[in-house]
């Protein structure tokens, strides 16, 4: 009984956690070139707002993904725009793509709060791997976007660290003059790394409305993006570490949940407030102890580059 | 290989008249951009805005409204602005004001017999503390450990506000209220009085003083001065033995204890008891509010009063079927077009026929 | 013998600046396969004049052929292309990449996946034929200065380069550096490789050059065989007189030590140790120079003595009271001035305006206004008359101090740290970057703090500029004190080994015997 609690809080963990490892890797992506992105949570919406749009439109999901993959490229390409071509403080315009996207996404989904949706992503055991005890259970038995990250997470490392795209994205955000001088082109890495990044924060908001809770809400994604954001920290920009990230918040998440249907007495809003609480203490603890590893954050991150 | 490309050429400032004039046409454009928002799902923007300019200041009522509304906001972007006078990112502001309404409810429902003169002095007092403790708790983080406050901050807000929920849906509701969300109402001592037979409280006169106060003392006092440096160029403040780090708490517990206040006075003077409603985003507009008067507090103020108007202009605008979100869509797209009329101030855009635009104004020797 | 064989040729280029001309119709002309330095001072031209050749800077007119084709160079890839190659004096190099994939940054093979074993094993070649150690897989910032530059004329080998162009490249390195420097220079031309060498130091082109070209203001003035000339004509070509007069110094009144620091070490940026056991005093009415290499722990060491970053152990005692690890505002207090290295990112808000820049230390004090209340109107008197006093020219007090020239920002900074109570002066490289005419002026106040009895610690990689103005002068080299010598008792030489590591004999004046 014990044990099969755990394996089902791990799962629960895994699904719940995906959004949030989404969101994180296209963060991940955006900040290794050198771009500080704080608009997750409004892509994050805006991705969910028009995936859950779409599929209830067309019925159908392929079409939902797709039209929340192009919704947060757009909006990534605002912020790309914003700060790369204007040179606008990163900050300050990622938190307007917040707000705007918070806005929008309210605005297009007013007609679409409690409109049911015919198709969702359905669990989808992978045969012969759903059947090994506990990790086929943790890993194998969700829906085919948790199992693209499998695949996302390590290509996402592959592509870092193995290629040359990856070696040039990477420059960009370490030093752009050093890149820029040996001819690799710095606007156009930083355009294409922003709008993927908002692709995939996109592709996590369109799992929170199309698979996780298949339905709209305004600001349903409750803060999941600023917790991609400080993930990335956790992670000190290594896909690997941000899934462990993303699964170890998706656990408190879950945990809360569980606790509520064992009807502890334990008010639920106290519950609520857990991934919250518990993002913050590891957002200090990290920060605290980060002088003493090797790696850093890119050293270019939040400054715009101007060719002098 | 020719083509044409859009050339932006840096200019040491924006001429005078388009720093003037920028913040209006960033209304402008952002107007022009919801337009093309409301028009593409079938409103008639013209319409809409008419209906927003109507609600909000057409008449006596409507402007009122739009001053009450107001309150709130400059309360929580001055304290947003003077956090970002000194590079500090107060996202908080939204979670600040409701543990300042939290802590001035408590007063308000533990004292229900007390005279105004003792409860309202310590409603405002516990309502800026409150405030100023969340702020607190992301300032000596980000003060002495680096940790990223906007982060921080944000979270905070959803913290508060389950704790807020908390005490609406246990402890605190009140037994009569048919199951609603809301605590028990203030005695009538608890009220802040309202001005010109309006809804317009004291709160506008807390705020308008705090915005006269902040002036002041950026401007003429030793502290003012410190965090100008500080916010200018951090390493100087510290090599001429500036206290940055008691400088970082003392700012984001002032900009806290401001949005605090503007809870307490929104809890006291409108709601008249705790409710989950007390807000539709006053903090996150204060962001927008703060950049929009370029930090300088009177600017904010009267800024302030154009957000206030803004909302007001909403719900007259829900006649029409147009949703809340609207506004806070038009008001994400008047920042988004803020920082673009002010790059392109920084610039000249130049329209050049050329294969490649290479940095043409690099440095000479030495 | 037929005509001569020129890898580049420059023609009539100018290039304008608002308000200078950087390059007025300046010709050079370089010989494949020989060294060809570019002698000049601080502004004279050189930098324009190689970004021009390097494709960073387009000139307003003139023409640039390579090996006798007239090109048009657009971008520093497009030189990469011609084989033209720059190393600049500050590297660029992205830091925690490794050796190997800073040198294959921007290329375009291997398009995707990147093996990196073929490229350190490239690497490995041209490190050995050219003389180049540096390990391929190490990181950057794990490497000494000097490794860092070879990574960088690597760079440029690898991309085919074979017209080199060397910014300043003594400058960051020690003697023995400089040694195999120049070894694999010559290894370079004996291949038929062309070399550009930019430097203001004469024995280096007596040294190592086959041509010299000399700039002045924007203009060639001067170019012949080295053969031919002697480092006292190029010196009088390069500076447009004759050099030599140090500046007046009467003998030095010297006091008690204002400044004491015993067996101090202290941690740096990159968490390794910077100072390992300093050993040093400063009297009142001396200047002590401290000479070195630059990355040696001579900012980490100004800025432990000013309370900017923290000792680890030992003390500094200031004035006889220990000041070690207090607040930058009880040592400001206790009477330490500080110009910093970084004048613009620590020592000035250069956005901020004159008067608020003058102010920074004073604004606590009750003559700036009562209470919490600054006084603007005494601010701006008190400003004027520093203004005025150290000549710092400006339109008025209401200009934001980046617009001020890099001359009368350091003026400015001079004024507001001289003003102030005092009893020590910490000048970190108070001159780099400055025209002569503003060096001689920051000279001059030196000088005169030295005859009010003030004592100074100046830190600076011009020994010319130490010999001229120091009463004692120490050897820095990696965090450690290789020696003092008393300013009669100086010997070029001996300074030069000790700025290699090697420790003095105990000579000096006896007072201190530290080192190794």
């Amino acid at each position: 009984m014990a044990d099969s609690m755990f394996v089902s809080i791990l799962s629960a963990a895994v699904s719940s956690g995906t959004p949030v490892l989404y969101a994180a890797l296209g963060e991940l992506v955006c900040e290794r070139s050198g771009v500080l992105n704080l608009g997750v949570e409004g892509m994050m919406l805006v991705g969910a707002v028009s995936g859950f749009l779409t599929a209830v439109r067309t019925g159908s999901l392929a079409a939902g993904v797709l039209a929340a993959l192009v919704a947060g490229g757009l909006m990534g390409l605002i912020h790309a725009f914003m700060t790369i071509t204007l040179r606008v403080n990163q900050v300050v315009s990622g938190l307007a793509l917040t707000l705007f996207g918070t806005g929008l996404s309210g605005y297009l989904g007013k007609s679409m709060i409690g409109v049911p949706l015919a198709v969702t992503f359905n669990q989808t055991p992978i045969p012969g791997l759903s059947g090994i005890p506990v990790i086929g259970t943790v890993l194998f038995k969700h829906d085919l976007l948790v199992y693209l990250t499998y695949i996302v997470v390590p290509f996402l490392w592959f592509y870092l660290y193995r290629t040359r795209p990856g070696l040039h994205l990477r420059s960009v955000g370490e030093s752009p003059e050093t890149a820029d001088a040996l001819g690799v082109n710095v606007f156009s890495i930083r355009y294409a790394s922003v709008t993927a990044g908002g692709m995939l924060a996109g592709l996590g908001g369109a799992y929170l409305s199309l698979a996780y809770a298949p339905s709209w809400l305004e600001n349903m994604t409750a803060g999941r993006g600023w917790i991609a954001v400080a993930l990335v920290i956790f992670a000190v920009w290594d896909p690997f570490r941000a899934m462990l990230g993303a699964y170890l918040f998706g656990g408190i998440d879950a945990l809360g949940f569980r606790i509520q249907v064992l009807g502890a007495k334990i008010p639920s809003f106290f519950l609520k407030m857990m991934p919250y609480v518990f993002t913050i203490a590891v957002l200090i603890i990290v920060t605290a102890t980060a002088s003493r590893r090797s790696s850093r954050a890119p050293e270019a991150l939040g400054l715009p580059y101007e060719r002098e | 290989m020719d083509t044409l490309r859009l050339v932006l050429e840096k200019r040491e400032a924006a001429s005078p008249f388009y720093r003037f004039l920028s913040p209006l046409l960033a209304i402008v454009m952002a107007l022009v951009l919801g337009a093309v928002f409301l028009a593409a799902s079938g409103f008639s923007p013209l319409k809409v805005y008419y209906y927003m300019w109507w609600g909000a200041f057409s008449d006596w009522y409507g402007i009122s409204e739009t001053l009450v509304t107001s309150i709130p906001i400059m309360l929580c972007a001055l304290g947003v602005a003077l956090a970002a006078k000194m590079l500090l990112w107060n996202v908080g502001a939204e979670g600040q004001f409701h543990m300042g309404a939290f802590a001035a409810a408590w007063v308000a429902l533990s004292m229900p017999s007390a005279p105004a003169w003792q409860v309202l002095p310590l409603m405002v007092l516990a309502g800026m503390a409150a405030g100023a403790v969340w702020a607190l708790l992301p300032a000596v983080p980000r003060a002495y450990l680096g940790v990223n406050e906007i982060i921080t901050t944000l979270l905070l807000n959803y913290v508060a506000i389950y704790w807020v929920e908390y005490l609406v849906h246990g402890p605190w509701r009140d037994p009569v209220s048919l199951n609603f969300p809301l605590s028990a109402p203030f005695s009538s001592a608890a009220r802040l009085p309202s001005l010109f037979g309006t809804r317009i409280h004291l709160g506008l006169v807390f705020a308008l003083v705090a915005a006269g106060l902040i002036r002041l003392v950026l401007g003429r006092s030793k502290w003012g001065y410190e965090v100008t440096v500080i916010g200018e160029n951090p390493r100087a403040a510290r090599y001429a033995g500036m206290n940055i780090e008691r400088n970082i708490v003392l700012t984001m517990c002032l900009a806290g204890a401001l949005a605090g206040l503007g809870g307490m006075a929104e809890v006291s003077a409108i709601a008249g008891r705790m409710t989950r409603q007390l807000s539709p985003g006053y903090g996150y507009s204060a962001i927008i509010v703060a950049w929009l008067g370029k930090l300088d507090p009177w600017a904010v103020a009267l800024v302030s009063v154009l957000f206030g108007g803004l909302l007001v202009g909403g719900y007259s605008a829900q006649v029409i079927g147009v949703s809340a979100a609207s506004v806070n869509m038009l008001q994400g797209l008047m920042l988004f077009c803020v920082l673009a009329t002010e790059a392109l101030g920084r610039y000249r855009v130049r329209v050049v026929h050329a294969v490649r635009a290479s940095g043409e104004e690099a440095g000479i020797d030495g | 013998m037929g005509t001569v064989d020129y890898a580049v040729e420059m023609r009539d280029i100018t290039k304008r600046f608002p308000g200078v001309i950087a390059s007025n119709h300046v010709n050079l002309a370089v010989r494949s396969g020989s060294i060809h330095a570019l002698l000049g001072e601080n502004g004279a031209g050189k930098s324009t004049l190689m970004n021009i050749l390097t494709g960073l800077l387009r000139p307003d007119s003139g023409e640039i052929c390579v090996r006798g084709e007239r090109v048009a160079l657009r971008s520093p890839a497009s030189a990469i292309g011609l084989g033209i190659g720059m190393v600049h004096q500050h590297f660029r190099l992205v830091q925690t990449f490794t050796v190997a994939e800073n040198i294959t940054l921007g290329m375009s093979r291997p398009r995707f996946a990147l093996d990196m074993a073929p490229i350190e094993r490239e690497v490995a070649k041209f490190s050995s034929e050219y003389g180049l150690a540096v390990n391929p897989r190490a990181k950057i910032w794990q490497l000494s200065v000097g490794e860092q530059q070879r990574v960088e004329i690597i760079k440029m080998l690898y991309r085919g380069v074979d017209v080199l162009i060397m910014d300043e490249p003594t400058a960051v390195l020690t003697p023995q550096e400089v040694r195999e420097l120049f070894e694999t220079l010559r290894r370079m031309t004996a291949d038929g490789k062309t070399i550009i060498f930019i430097t203001h130091k004469l024995d280096e082109v007596m040294e190592i050059s086959d041509r010299v070209t000399v700039l002045r203001a924007g203009q060639d003035v001067f170019s012949c065989d080295t053969g031919e000339t002697t480092s006292r004509e190029l010196a009088s070509k390069m500076v447009g007189r004759e050099i030599g007069q140090a500046p007046e110094r009467p003998p030095a009144a010297i006091g008690g030590p204002v400044l004491e620091v015993r067996g101090l070490t202290a941690i740096g940026d990159r968490r390794t140790t910077v100072l390992d056991g300093i050993d040093l005093d400063v009297r009142a009415g001396e200047i002590h120079g401290i000479a070195g290499v630059a990355g040696n722990g001579q900012r980490e060491l100004a800025e432990v003595i000013t309370g900017l970053r923290r000792a680890s152990s030992g003390f500094v005692r200031i004035c006889g009271a220990d000041m070690t690890n207090h607040t930058p505002r009880s040592i400001i207090e206790a009477g330490v001035s500080h110009i910093p290295e970084d004048r613009l990112g620590v020592g000035l808000a250069p956005n901020l305006n004159i008067t608020d820049n003058a102010i920074m230390k004073r604004y606590r004090c009750g003559e700036m206004g009562r209470g919490p209340i600054v006084d603007a109107a005494r601010a701006r008197t008190w400003t004027d008359g520093l203004v005025e006093r150290f000549n710092v020219k400006t339109p008025n007090l209401r200009t934001a101090v980046r617009l001020l020239s890099g001359g009368n920002s350091q003026r400015l900074l001079l004024a507001r740290e001289t003003s102030m109570e005092h009893r020590l002066v910490v000048a970190v490289h108070p001159t780099r970057g400055l025209d002569i005419g503003a060096t001689e002026a920051v000279h001059s106040i030196l000088l005169r703090e030295r005859e009010s009895g003030v004592g100074t610690l100046l830190i600076s990689e011009d020994l010319e500029e130490l010999i001229a103005l120091c009463d004692r002068i120490s050897v820095i080299c990696e965090g450690r004190i290789m020696g003092t010598v008393d300013r009669d008792q100086l010997n070029l030489e001996e300074i030069g080994m000790m700025m290699a590591g090697v420790a003095a004999e105990a000579k000096g004046d006896g007072h201190l015997e530290a080192g190794a």
